[in-house]
């Protein structure tokens, strides 16, 4: 077995910032007083705020060693299921830096803002082409945003109709924000089991769709990795009882040129520019959460709408159909910035390779560990597999034992205890950047690991042994919160 | 292309463990009738000189590309960002990282954050912060909705009509949809909330309003507070100015029971608007309302101090359709951006920007008052201030933002159709006496 | 998580479906979760409870346990009115954990009829219904 990545190396402990500051010290320097001072009303003053007090180097410092206490991509392989951590290319940090874009004032007038706005209009429309809709919004600010934006469009279809519904069909492989999101569109949640193969029947559908349910959250590729075979065949139920379908295009990293959403009868369909789009995922955002509509529901989309006259861009707000607004100005445009260097550094025929590659690595470590881990459903997949502790139960040992293990070993672990279809989930998503070497580095470091948990389950049960700290004490955590220093 | 590392060899190797002859035979279980039939009508990639070539192309049809001098905030303000902060933001080990599942190797983000949630509870004079929200818009109609779900029988929240227009706007698109309704509380002739008109108020659960408002006014916060209390409503303030909290006094102190705010101003790039940093506050009493991450102190296996997510039975991922929020990745890299700004400026440099900010605004508005522009408002304000302008102002401004790149305030017309010709003006630290003394002499 | 034969369960009690417990002193119901409840939710961390003076029919949901990953709702087993909460759980929600049947009580009711308790199960029932 090739040496593993995970090792010792020296890291240091760092105290709060507060533990640091010292009386006096500052800093940033100050601009020049040029003006008069004038003091406002002393009843409107507040106390000058208890931020640390510290110098230059001690800041630096600061955020270097807590830096050092992460793991990022770019420091190993990190198959978290279901979040597409893909290399995030460094040439976009470069592009969305660029001064003409940073510095954009929002409100700077279309006039003068017409990079920034052709910029938006040609991404909607690379995602419109690679998702197969007519219209795409940039404007939520992040997947569970987008949700949001897609449900409030069926509300306000159903609402144009002339009749609102009430309820929503969502599987038992969908992410929480699916509910969520209905929810707050007031819609209650019907849920619906998955059937044996792992995918949705058309008859579950159909025994629950009436004229009382809006419609249905699908996501496809699902969060078992495996393709919805059915789709086309359940929009037709759906649309045969006046309901829309909603994608989740969480997974769209699977299928970019195999498969257009659009063209299967979805109706909406939100993407995050974070996982598909090589976005950094910046240690919980921001991110970005397009959304495409079929024709039907292009009314209905949030403004501002950017529109082009001949060669002129400009936003649009008169729209009498639209859900509204759903950011204080266009959306996380930084993110677009990122995004659309991506595709063009791709092209179309990058992306489709992306797609096979990252099917490819996935399928790959599902036949390379299917013997070592237990694989509730072993059917071809796609950019993702989920393994369970089945084999691993009668040594006690859990799939977070191994999770925590694989710290260890230097690899991020997995998504662990999702979908909860899988009972005790250990979901490897690889993405197309991990290279053969890579991944079979990982995948002989969950061979070692499952050795383990047979021989030696306590080392597994105190694991991680390297890292930072160890297990933390998230019980203390949530009995006797202390959310502030 | 560069980011795909697989040999033809590698794909060999790998199709063979697979059992399958090609890549397209890997995606055998979507029926063919589904499957595109024509590639990707998208060019071939581009190198990465291509791209600098086409990305700056597009980025100096922008203004910003040239050093313009902007005089307009209105949510989104021009801030000097000190070299750290850029720099340490991009270590990667924070950029590349996910949510903080596995604390063991996320205690990097897990302090940051933690230190965050530390810091901004210390700005705003509140119990607790959450780790981020999108922005401001979307943080107040989160808190308006804990409030309208915490009142059974109330179905309505009353909003200042000097809350940001957009941020109103947000309100309207989210309450909407969930069956709720916002009524809007008038201004008074000072550009001020009017507090009469909120105390004959009924069927309410909330009351929100921004200060320093949309106008540029300090309102009188601890006033709502008391009718709020009155009413029996919750008080949300909201802000979209976080420096303005260097100097004023802050919104825990009037009695906020919850606080929505932009922290753009906090070290992060205007961006053409995003991703800013939507923060979000409440007392101990909101703690398990509050929507979004939050994350605690606890301790290792080893006893040693050690941070985690907690409390997450509120998020979606476990409540599901119960959850306080649908919310999942939230602004946590920009809430790292904030935090190292905070930690730079201190508690010196805060309040030293912060007065610099009011100090230039009184100089600008008495500058532009000496050259025919009116003042509207007698009341307090912070960096931003409503001014009526002379005759032919509308044309020298849009000349002076074409010719010298000087954004000579925003027309308030759009938003407030009877401000016919009045201009809401913003001063920063980043403009000069002489910048101020310029854009008075070109506006004469 | 134990086996069943390892839990502990009173005698003194009812049962539902739902694992709550029940129990009548007087004319004052108190109301409980099953060591079995307990024992799947694992460490819990908090507890939700109603106020003094709420109302409920019998199936309401009145609460809810919290465990770190986990939210379960509780259920009355009978209709009445909220006389008093164990207020020692928001400080120690352990105290369900350590102690279900007694210091780990939930709520006690001023029950609206006291043959609904009819209905739960005696200890050999609910036993028989775990092990199905």
């Amino acid at each position: 077995m090739n040496k593993q990545p995970g090792t010792r190396g020296l890291i240091f402990n760092e105290p709060q910032l507060w533990d640091k500051s010292r009386k006096g010290r500052c800093a940033v320097s100050l601009p020049r007083a040029d003006v008069k001072r004038c003091q406002l009303d002393a009843s409107l003053v507040g106390e000058s705020p208890e931020l640390p007090q510290l110098s230059e180097l001690d800041v630096v410092r600061h955020y270097t060693r807590l830096s050092q206490w992460n793991f990022g991509v770019d420091s190993g392989m990190y198959p978290l299921g279901s979040c597409t951590m893909k290399y995030n290319p460094k040439t976009n940090e470069v592009q969305a830096a660029r001064q003409g874009f940073a510095s954009a004032h929002p409100l700077a007038g279309d006039e003068f803002s017409q990079g920034a706005l052709k910029l938006m209009y040609d991404l909607e429309h690379l995602l419109g082409e690679i998702t197969g809709f007519p219209a795409v919004t940039l404007q939520p600010a992040a997947g569970a945003h987008g949700e949001l934006a897609g449900m409030l469009i069926i509300h306000a279809y159903h609402a144009k109709k002339g009749k609102q519904r009430t309820k929503i069909i969502i599987p038992d492989t969908a992410h929480g924000t699916n509910p969520a999101s209905a929810s707050l569109c007031g819609y209650e949640s019907i849920n619906i089991k998955s059937g044996e193969k792992g995918i949705l029947e058309p008859a579950t559908v159909a025994a629950v769709m009436d004229e009382d349910t809006a419609g249905i959250m699908i996501t496809n590729p699902n969060t078992l990795g495996l393709f919805e075979e059915n789709i086309k065949e359940i929009c037709e139920i759906v649309h045969a009882k006046g309901g829309l379908v909603y994608g989740d295009g969480a997974n769209m990293n699977a299928i970019m040129g195999i498969v257009k959403p659009g063209h299967l009868g979805i109706d909406v369909l939100h993407l995050n520019l974070h996982k598909t789009f090589s976005t950094p995922h910046g240690g919980g955002g921001p991110g970005s959460g397009p959304v495409g509509v079929s024709k039907e529901l292009i009314p209905f989309l949030p403004v501002p709408r950017i529109e082009k006259d001949l060669t002129r861009y400009r936003f649009v707000t008169e729209c009498p159909d639209t859900i509204g607004r759903m950011h204080t100005f266009y959306g996380h445009f930084g993110i677009m910035v990122r995004a659309y260097a991506y595709i063009l550094s791709m092209g179309g025929k990058g992306l489709h390779r992306a797609s096979q590659l990252a099917v490819l690595n996935a399928n790959y470590i599902k036949e390379s560990l299917k013997d070592t881990l237990n694989l509730p459903y072993d059917r071809p997949c796609m950019h993702e597999c989920v393994f369970n502790d089945k084999h691993q139960q009668v040594f006690h040992v859990t799939t977070m034992d191994m999770a925590k293990r694989l710290l260890d070993y230097g690899f991020h672990p997995p998504t662990v205890y999702f979908p909860l279809v899988v009972d005790a989930a250990f979901m490897v998503e690889p993405t197309e950047t991990e290279s053969k070497e890579n991944i079979d580095q990982f995948i002989d470091a969950v061979k070692a690991i499952v050795q383990e948990a047979q021989e030696t389950p306590e080392l597994l049960k105190k694991a991680p042994l390297l890292t930072k700290v160890t297990r933390l004490d998230e019980v203390g955590a949530a009995r006797k919160p202390c959310l502030r220093g | 292309m560069r980011y795909l590392p697989h040999t033809k060899e590698d794909i060999d190797e790998m199709l063979a463990k697979t059992g399958l002859a090609s890549l397209d035979e890997l995606f055998k279980t979507i029926p063919d009738a589904l499957k595109t039939k024509a590639p990707l009508n998208i060019p071939e990639g581009l190198s990465e000189w291509d791209l600098n070539e086409h990305m700056e192309s597009l980025a100096s049809t922008n203004i910003a590309c040239k050093n313009y001098k902007c005089f307009i905030g209105a949510g989104s303000y021009d801030h000097y960002i000190p070299s750290i902060v850029p720099y340490l933001i991009s270590r990667s080990e924070f950029a590349t990282a996910y949510t903080p599942y596995q604390p063991e190797v996320s205690q990097g983000t897990l302090q940051g954050i933690y230190e965050f949630q530390t810091m901004i509870t210390e700005l705003l004079g509140m119990d607790i912060a959450t780790a981020s929200h999108y922005d401001c818009g979307t943080a107040l109609a989160e808190c308006a909705l804990i409030a309208l779900r915490k009142d059974r029988n109330a179905s309505k929240i009353a909003v200042s009509s000097l809350v940001h227009p957009h941020h109103r706007q947000i309100m309207e698109t989210y309450l909407h949809a969930a069956g709720y309704e916002m009524i809007q509380i008038p201004r008074t002739r000072e550009g001020l909330t009017d507090l009469a008109a909120l105390g004959a108020m009924e069927g309410i659960a909330g009351v929100a309003i921004q200060s320093p408002n949309f106008l540029g006014n300090i309102e009188d916060l601890s006033a709502f507070k008391a009718i709020a209390d009155t009413q029996k409503i919750l008080f949300i303030a909201s802000f979209t100015e976080s420096l303005a909290y260097g100097l004023l006094k802050n919104p825990g102190s009037c009695g906020a029971d919850l606080v929505a705010g932009e922290g753009q101003s906090l070290g992060i790039a205007k961006g053409f608007g995003g991703p800013g940093l939507g923060l979000l506050a409440g007392t101990q009493k909101m703690m398990r309302n509050l929507p979004g991450r939050l994350i605690g102190k606890t301790k290792d296996a080893n006893g040693d101090d050690g941070y985690v997510l907690t409390l997450a039975t509120r998020e979606q991922h476990i409540r599901r359709e119960k959850a306080s929020s649908n919310i999942c990745s939230n602004n946590g890299l920009n809430a790292m951006t904030a935090a190292i700004y905070l930690a730079t400026v201190g508690k010196i440099g805060i309040r030293e920007i912060a007065q610099q900010n009011h100090d230039k605004a009184v100089y600008l508005k008495t500058a532009l008052e000496m050259v025919g522009f009116e003042s509207v408002f007698d009341s307090p304000f912070f960096n931003e201030f409503v001014l009526k302008a002379p005759k032919g102002f509308a044309r020298k401004r849009a000349d002076l933002i074409s010719n010298q790149c000087i954004f000579a305030g925003m027309d308030l017309e759009p938003y407030y159709p009877e401000l016919k010709d009045h201009y809401l003006f913003c001063a920063t630290e980043t403009v000069s006496k002489k910048d101020m003394d310029q854009l008075a002499k070109e506006v004469q | 998580m134990k086996e069943i034969s390892d839990l502990n369960f009173s005698e003194n009690v009812k049962y539902t479906k739902d694992h709550e417990w029940a129990k009548l002193n007087k004319d004052i119901v108190t109301i409980g979760l099953s060591d079995y409840a307990q024992d799947q939710l694992g460490e819990i961390v908090f507890v939700e409870l109603p106020e003094v003076g709420d109302i409920f029919t019998k199936g309401d949901e009145f609460g809810s346990v919290e465990s770190v990953k986990a939210v379960s709702e509780v259920y009355l087993p009978i209709s009445g009115e909220v006389v008093e909460i164990n207020g020692a759980l928001e400080d120690n929600p352990e105290l369900v954990n350590e102690d279900c049947y007694e210091g780990g009580w939930l709520i006690r009711l001023k029950p609206d009829n006291l043959l609904e308790l009819d209905d739960l199960m005696d200890k050999a029932a609910y036993l028989d219904m775990l092990k199905g």
